[in-house]
Order: structure tokens, then sequence, then C-alpha cells
């Protein structure tokens, strides 16, 4: 059986290729739901922003569906939301991301999650990406369901999960999520 | 019947994946995570994943030797490079999209913050994209890259290479990496290499030369695979 391709560290000069604008806006094709920013900046262990890093971001529509054929519940899809978003950290370690809050349903096996978007970070130093999950703080009775956030005994590591409502702009409610990949406040990542 | 959300991803085999504390890659000293991470069952956030078939991630870019489309050529030992994108079963992954990019022959980046005082080739930007086809095969048309320092320690170079990033059938499969080329004397120090701990899992990392693959007078031709975490069917527990 062939083993799986080994990972390899993306670099610092990977805006060659990756650096895709327009895909940090998760709602351009006309999506349905709650307009939301989330936004945040990336740390070292130094608590220096991390200025060459690509966050990826995987999420549900706003009725709970993602956007692949293996989600065969029984949901209405929002065809004009495709669920994926990127983005390059700027000068100062900053990033956001313009898209819908997540909807919750259940699981083929009766569990609901709470609202989340999946989260990887690349970057230069990481030789392989980190995965993490935002969750909505003022989504306080869907987490305090939540298996994974229920699993996380420490309060310290489990706050690290979710984005804290910080301003509202145009309309849209923005989510602050920093990410610390070392040391004091170091973000809980999780080995999918 | 087994419902097709009931798909998991296998488990990472041991020695075939960095760690992330690796201080030969001096980088990693200061962003490396510290604790464990959480363990996780694979819910449909981790199986499901972007997918691109409907082209939307733009036009298939395979000509890396030309800036623009009748453009002018980029100066370089022209290589085809090609493979296929598979999974741990040896399937296929169809319409996956592939990234890759790269640095010129003279070892240098397109990008603003690559300082190496190393000629730039306004001919070539060192991008491309693709979507695997029908039997996960891709194919590529560049110039060799360059080796080129680094600051990683005194007088470090590293390894000629390629950078491709791909997706795979799932958010869990997302992968970068970095493929290298056959008998690279430096690929015997270099550090990012030398983070795949087993030394078979670190040669799949190297490309092969294959004269059959060359273009007469025209081009050299490499192939390499790719092998993308497999999915395994569970059955639902208790029911």
């Amino acid at each position: 059986m062939p083993i799986p391709t080994g990972s390899q560290t993306i670099g610092p000069f990977f805006r060659v290729e990756l650096d895709r604008p327009a895909w940090s806006d998760l709602t351009r094709e006309g999506a349905s739901g709650t307009a939301i920013v989330i936004e945040g900046t990336v740390f070292d262990g130094d608590g220096t922003p991390v200025p060459d890093a690509m966050l990826e971001l995987w999420q549900a529509d706003a009725n709970g569906h993602y956007a692949h054929p293996d989600d065969d519940r029984p949901l209405p899809a929002d065809l004009h939301f495709r669920g994926f978003g990127r983005v390059c950290t700027d000068d100062a370690g900053h990033y956001a991301f313009r898209t819908v809050l997540p909807g919750a349903a259940p699981e083929a096996d009766g569990t609901t999650q709470a609202p989340h978007a999946n989260l990887t970070i690349f970057a230069r130093g990481l030789l392989k990406r980190v995965v993490t999950r935002i969750y909505f703080a003022d989504q306080a009775a869907a987490n305090a369901h939540d298996p994974l956030l229920r699993s996380v005994s420490d309060e310290r590591v489990r706050r690290t999960l979710i984005a804290q409502p910080v301003a509202s702009a145009d309309g849209l409610i923005v989510y602050r999520f920093d990410v610390v990949l070392q040391g004091e406040g170091e973000t809980a990542f999780l080995a999918v | 019947m087994i419902a097709r959300s009931r798909r998991r991803f296998g488990p990472e085999i041991p020695g075939t994946q960095p760690p992330y504390d690796w201080p030969d890659y001096t980088s990693t000293i200061k962003r490396h995570p510290t604790r464990e991470p959480l363990a996780i069952a694979h819910t449909l956030s981790e199986v499901t994943g972007p997918t691109f078939e409907d082209g939307w991630a733009g036009a298939d870019l395979v000509d890396l030797t030309r800036a623009r489309p009748g453009g002018p050529e980029a100066v370089g030992q022209r290589i085809i490079v090609t493979g296929r994108v598979i999974d741990e079963d040896g399937r296929p992954l169809r319409n996956t999209l592939v990234e890759i990019w790269q640095a010129n022959p003279a070892g240098r980046y397109h990008h603003r913050d690559d300082q190496h005082d190393a000629p730039l080739d306004p001919n070539f930007t060192g991008g491309g994209h693709f979507l695997t086809d029908d039997e996960g095969r891709w194919r590529f048309l560049t110039v060799r890259p360059g080796a080129y320092p680094w600051r990683n320690t005194y007088n470090a170079w590293r390894a000629a290479h390629i950078h491709f990033s791909i997706f795979g059938p799932g958010f869990a499969s997302r992968l970068i990496t970095q493929m290298y080329f056959p008998g690279d004397p430096l690929l015997e120090t270099d550090p990012v290499y030398h983070a795949i701990p087993e030394r078979t899992a670190r040669e799949r990392l190297i490309s092969t030369y294959e004269a059959d693959l060359s273009e007469a007078e025209y081009a050299l031709g490499y192939r390499w695979d790719i092998v993308m975490r497999g999915r395994f069917e569970t059955p639902m527990e208790g029911r």
C-alpha cells in the first residue's frame, strides 16, 4: 500500500501562486445567512505577528450543510456558498475572512456540533499545517453541548477555540479570532 | 448500508510526517506548538472539503515557461513534470486542485521578500495550477528551479525543489509539500527534507528522471506521484 506523501513547509514565498485575494470573501457568490467577518492576528512564541502565514477556512453554510457530495443529509443546500476561503496574513500578521455564520445540523450518529468553522494554518516554520476550529461566543447554548468543546476540560485552552464578537460594521458582526502558534495563550490545535 | 458520511480518513502512519519541533530548521523554534494536539473523532467537518471540479479555481495553468501565453520564453533547462494523485489504496483522485510554485533557474522567487542577489527573469513568474484528470494524472512544463541560499545556518542552501499544494477528498487530507530532484547533493544536508523521519518516506519526495517522459530536442521528463490519506468505511455503531 502506498504511504501518504510527507508534508513540507509552505515556506515564505507561497504568494507566487497561492495568494487569491478574492477567496477571503466566502459570500462573494451571494450566500444566504448572517454575514460576518472573522479576523485576527497570527502570533509566534514571542508574541511577534507572523506575516508569512496562509489560513484556509472550511465551513458549513447557514443551514449547516457542507458543499460536498458526502454531506448527504436531508438539508437545504445554499448553492451560492462553497464554504471554502483562503487568506494570507499581511505585514502585521493580520487576516480577515468575510463569510456567513455557519448553521448546525445533526450528524448521521445523531450528535449535533455547535456552529463552527474549520481553520487550517500554514506558515514558514511550520513543517506541517496546524488545524483548529472557530466557535462563536454568542452561541453559548450550542457551545455548551458541543462534543469537542465539552472534551476540553481546561477553560484557558477551551477559550482559544472561541471567537469573540468585537464590533459591528456595515451591519456585519465582526468576530476576533487570534491564532497563537506557541506559548502563553497557545491555540488549541486538533489532531485531524 | 453504510452512510457515505461515515467514511473516515485513516490515521497518520508513524515516521511519514515531520514533527512540528525541528530545531535544525530554525524557523520552527518560535513557531512550533508545544501542547499535544487535541484528539478528535472525524465528523463531517473533517471528511468533507472544498471541491473544484466545476473549474472555479480558474483555467489550468500548466506552462510556466512563459509569463504570458505567446510571450517570450523564460531562460532555463526545460523540464516536464508529471505524475498522479492517488490515495493510500492506490485509487486515483480526480478533479483535485494542485497548485505549484518555484524559484527560477537562478534560485530566485518572483516575490517581494526574496532578497537573494540572483537575477529575476521577466518571463518567469513560477506559479501554476491544474485539476487532475480521471486517472488522477497531472502534467506541467517549466524550467528547472535552482538551489538558493537561506539564512538557516551559515552558508546553507536549499535543495532545488518545486512546492506543491494539494487538496484531496477532504479537509483532513489537505497537504502542502515539496518535490525534489534525483541526485541533488544538497539533499544530504537539507533540514526541511530531513524532517521526514523515515528514509523511505523521505525519499518519496524525490522525483525520478524518466527518459520516456522526455521530449526529443525539447525537454527532460520527471515523474512524481503524490499519495493522499485514504478513507475507509466504518459501520454504523450500535445499529
